[in-house]
């Protein structure tokens, strides 16, 4: 059996060193194509209508004056008369012409009525008693909680627990399977009790998920000696991808689509396209060389991608481009659930914590959406939790960086700070001394606080909180965060070609997170060839599928297919090379781009004679992952990591400035060191920017967006960025687990660290992220005010 | 984008000084209801109070000087230089993200002073010498501010990296030396959502050590 393992510290070459992006040049010097860049002969644009409300019926649509404007080419009515509308920006007609200004004039042109509806655009603490109790689903609360990315078993325990409403259809079911419900879920639907009745009743916005309880909370919180209660929230943001969504579709005959879409799933998009389309998903060919960001938001096709298919299809299958526009991309095109939550925790006077509750609330749209898993990392061992999911009109929600974590570590990390100034105790002690509760990476947590502490010079720099002081003031805090990460299904195809030259395929898509660079290390370190010696091709429906880039899986998946790939071809490579160098397959290696005998190097062939041994015909070989039948498992699950903030706040302003940052994170195994420590730094600027500046801000006057741009919804710049310090944690006790991902993980923390750092230099908590002016006077008014 | 040299180049209410009209007095002008025939030849009109000259509103022939090259087109009066560039000329370096002025990754020079081209009309652009992200390489070899973004991993998804490069080129131009302040002050116009930009800045104190 060939050895698939990862080599070990001494024998990489490659493998865990910094190196350089290999698409940057493409990048820096404005050549990479993203999708928004594509330029395909005869191409229309297309524009679309949206709905100026958040909730309405469509009474009529009127389409004849825009059809006769010219350069229009197709219209397509997306939603008709008798249409409900959720949420504003929604989308109504289509419009594809010569070009944009022609497009969009002729949208314009449309003439639409609209019988509005009441709506709820506020995600603010539910009316006590409000909330009502799930009753059976309907199909289309099974499509949100897909459409939420409910994970699978969650769906199947609801499923089983409250039946649905109506028997589905094969049909419907096969729909269900194309929006990315599982085996499991199918078969739960299909054994499901039916209540017909049920559905007709018209929904509360709060719905109650099923009450938690572990342990015996009353009893713990009887005999705690020191409790903390608060109130803590993160609000809804957007993703705002600098690309926006979109495609550009045409029809290469009547019944083959070719589509260039702004993806993190190339190899999933033709089956979710095949059932709306009806066309097979093999007919289907998806293409994408670069992605301008997804952050979780660009999984689907989206309505969008479907209709912008089906009005090139009318349009004589020309090229349709439909990239949504600014607005529309804040609007309707990605939004991260709120979580806000009041808690209760207490302790032991040593600071041992032993009892939790938390009554928690948040949307996720029209989808409702799921409780954050609270607490977060330590798992104190007596709770009780109720959680409320809002139903209401802010516009689909998606998967954003590490679903749901972000929020549970504000929720969990900010309460458990508040304890220990409550306690009177350093927080890094407090953290520290309930570590166990961190089970089972409770000593990696204990390794990275102490780095952590010590690259933060937190001893000379925490202080007990102080009340009332003036003028500008500073504080630090932490936070603890975990993350799966374990690699996504994935081939790749390796091909060694007779004349030395050689290429690899997969059907993956690199987000900027060093996908191809990452690809190619271990392909070149398993070959002795360096990394310009190896082709890649990624991005295409006609390569080996991968799985859709989410939940910090690629790194895992790519680099053991590919490895699989590399070990298997190099092996081959040996079989036919040995007979030359008149020695054994198995005592041959691969270094320098020469193949020779291990310990002899006067037997040995340069790369490109070794090929030409392999006569007329390349060699071709697949890995896959994951590969049971060739072990070992190459990636692994599970890291930890921990973070410190230190921040400057004026107590005159309000004004806040984080001055320093300090990840330390665990991945495993790192391919490459450079791009990994700039997924931590990326990760830290992010987190910067949604705890000092995001918000998708909704106003409950029109039901709209009130900050769809990009001065209102505001990113991070340049210079609210401190010094920021980045550890990976490598080596002994790490290399040896295996490739983890780590796209997520080093997002989760910013947001409690920052907060528990304000909180340690104006004496008090400021409830709700994003830090801003007017939060942190409000709070230091009232302070001054009691 | 912000510097000492000159206040405010990006203002897109900055007075056009050949072409006829900015992309704000179009907006005013297009409001008013003025039929003219579809002839390539401009016209003077009254617009709130003033005699302006007025193009279009269909097509007209335009000539731009895009990276030494002079490249002609037949341009609606309300095509940004942005969406010429783009989709006439297949400059796509500069991108299209918030159209109006907010975000930076449409940036190229006009007589070598960096604007949001989303915020530029094409035919203002016309007599001045664009400079766009895809001139920047020469012979093969990469300008040193794109090394640097290089070498300092200043770009993930790479979107907003083209603006950024000409943001940084431009500024390194006048600022070969700069402090904190002037990196604060001088490349806040430009925006990533990625989190580059500790990259970005040790790219320019690359830069700026070496000399460009
Ligand atoms: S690198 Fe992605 S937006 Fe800057």
């Amino acid at each position: 059996m060939p050895d698939y393992a990862w080599p070990d510290a001494e024998h990489r070459t490659l493998i865990g060193k910094r190196i350089s992006r290999v698409d940057s040049p493409a990048k820096v010097s404005g050549q990479a194509k993203y999708t928004y860049d594509v330029h395909r002969p005869g191409m229309l644009y297309g524009k679309v209508l949206r709905s100026p409300y958040a909730h309405a019926k469509l009474v009529s649509v009127d389409t004849s004056a825009a059809e006769k404007m010219p350069g229009v080419k197709a219209v397509h009515i997306v939603q008709g008369p008798g249409s409900t509308i959720h949420w504003e920006g929604d989308e109504i007609v289509a419009v594809a012409a010569v070009d944009e200004l022609a497009a969009e004039d002729a949208v314009r042109a449309i003439k639409v009525e609209y019988q509005q509806l009441p709506y709820l655009v506020t995600d603010t603490e539910p009316p006590q008693g409000s909330a009502e109790g799930q009753g059976p689903l309907s199909m289309d609360d099974i499509d949100d909680m897909l459409d939420n990315q409910v994970p699978s078993q969650q769906m199947v325990n609801q499923i089983q627990q409250y039946g649905i409403t109506a028997k589905p259809s094969e049909d419907t079911l096969k729909g269900l399977k194309s929006d990315g419900a599982t085996d499991a879920v199918l078969d739960a639907i299909r054994a499901a009790a039916v209540h017909p009745d049920a559905g007709s009743r018209p929904k509360s916005n709060y719905q109650k998920s099923a009450a938690q309880t572990l342990g015996d909370p009353d009893k713990a919180f009887a005999e705690a000696e020191v409790v903390s209660e608060g109130l803590y929230g993160v609000p809804l943001i957007t993703h705002c991808c600098l690309e926006s969504h979109g495609s550009i579709s045409e029809w290469t005959d009547a019944d083959h689509l070719f589509t260039h879409i702004s993806t993190q799933n190339v190899s999933g998009i033709p089956g979710q396209m095949a059932e709306p389309l009806k066309t097979p998903a093999s007919n289907i060919r998806v293409h994408q060389d670069h992605v301008g960001g997804g952050f979780g938001s660009k999984f689907s096709p989206d309505r969008w991608g479907i209709f912008t298919a089906q009005i090139s299809k009318k349009a004589d299958g020309k090229p349709v481009r439909i990239m949504l526009e600014r607005a529309a991309e804040l609007k309707v095109a990605g939004a991260r659930p709120s979580a806000y939550a009041r808690v209760k925790v207490g302790a032991k006077k040593d600071g041992t914590v032993v009892a939790w509750q938390s009554l928690s609330w948040g949307t996720g749209g029209p989808g409702g959406g799921g409780m954050p898993p609270i607490p977060y990392v330590f798992a104190v061992p007596n709770q009780r939790k109720e959680h409320t999911a809002i139903r209401n009109n802010i516009g689909p929600a998606r998967a954003w960086r590490a679903p749901n974590h972000p929020q549970a570590a504000v929720l969990t990390m900010c309460a458990l700070d508040d304890l220990a100034a409550k306690l009177n105790m350093d927080p890094v002690e407090f953290f520290g001394k309930n570590l166990d509760m961190a089970k089972p990476r409770q000593n990696i947590y204990r390794e990275e606080l102490a780095i952590a502490a010590d690259l933060m010079g937190w001893k000379q720099k925490w202080h007990p909180r102080r009340q009332n002081q003036s003028g500008m003031v500073r504080g630090v805090g932490v936070s603890f965060h975990t993350w799966g990460g374990r690699g996504h299904a994935s081939d790749c195809d390796l091909t060694i070609h007779p004349d030395g030259s050689v290429e690899l395929k997969l059907g993956s898509q690199d987000l900027g997170t060093g996908t191809r660079t990452c690809i190619l290390i271990v392909a070149a370190e398993t070959l002795g060839l360096p990394i310009e010696a190896i082709q890649l091709q990624i991005g295409d429906t006609i390569y080996p599928p991968s799985g859709g880039s989410g939940g910090s899986t690629t790194i895992g998946g790519v680099s053991s297919s590919t490895r699989r790939a590399a070990v298997d071809a190099r092996d081959s490579l040996f079989a036919q090379v040995a007979p030359a160098l008149n020695a054994q397959p198995d005592q041959l290696e691969c270094v320098n781009g020469r193949i020779g005998v291990k310990g002899d190097s006067s037997r040995s062939l340069s790369w490109k004679e070794a090929c030409s041994k392999l006569g007329a015909m390349p060699l071709t070989v697949r890995g896959k992952n994951p590969d049971k039948s060739k072990p070992p498992d190459l990636t692994n699950s599970g890291v930890g990591g921990v973070q410190m903030a230190e921040v400057e706040v004026d107590t005159e302003t309000g004004v806040v400035r984080v001055t320093k940052m300090v990840a330390v994170q665990d991945c495993g195994l790192i391919i490459d060191l450079k791009t990994a420590e700039s997924q931590c730094y990326g990760a830290l600027i992010m987190g910067i920017s949604y705890s000092l500046f995001e918000e998708k801000i909704m106003d409950p006057g029109t039901g709209r967006m009130l900050n769809p741009d990009m001065q209102f919804y505001r990113l991070a710049g340049l210079s609210d960025i401190p010094e920021l310090v980045v550890k990976m944690m490598t080596g002994k006790g790490y290399d040896e687990r295996g490739v983890i991902g780590l796209g997520e993980p080093p997002v989760i923390s910013p947001g409690a660290a920052i907060s528990n750092a304000v909180a340690n230099a104006i004496g008090v908590r400021v409830p709700f992220l994003p830090l801003t002016p007017d939060r942190v006077l409000a709070v230091l008014g009232q302070k001054a005010g009691a | 984008m912000r510097d000492d040299d000159d206040p405010n180049p990006k203002d897109p209410e900055a007075k056009p000084d050949v072409s006829g009209v900015s992309r704000r007095d179009f907006l005013k002008i297009s409001g008013l209801s003025i039929t003219l025939p579809l002839v390539g030849e401009p016209k003077m009109a009254m617009a709130a109070g003033q005699q302006v000259v007025v193009h279009g509103p269909g097509k007209v022939p335009m000539e731009f000087s895009i990276n030494g090259r002079r490249l002609k087109a037949d341009l609606e009066p309300r095509v940004t230089l942005l969406d010429a560039l783009r989709d006439q000329f297949e400059l796509t370096g500069a991108k299209r993200v918030c159209d109006r002025g907010e975000c930076g990754t449409c940036t190229v020079l006009l007589d070598n002073k960096p604007v949001y081209s989303c915020s530029v009309l094409a035919i203002e652009a016309q007599r001045k010498a664009i400079t766009t992200v895809e001139s920047l390489m020469q012979d093969g070899k990469l300008h040193p501010v794109q090394q640097a973004f290089v070498d300092n991993d200043a770009s993930q998804c790479g979107f907003c990296t083209p603006g950024f490069i000409v943001a940084c080129k431009a500024f390194l131009d006048r600022h070969p030396h700069p402090t904190p302040e002037d990196i604060r002050h001088g490349l806040s116009g430009n925006l990533c959502r990625c989190g580059t930009y500790n990259g970005i800045r040790k790219a320019i104190a690359q830069v700026a050590q070496k000399g460009a």
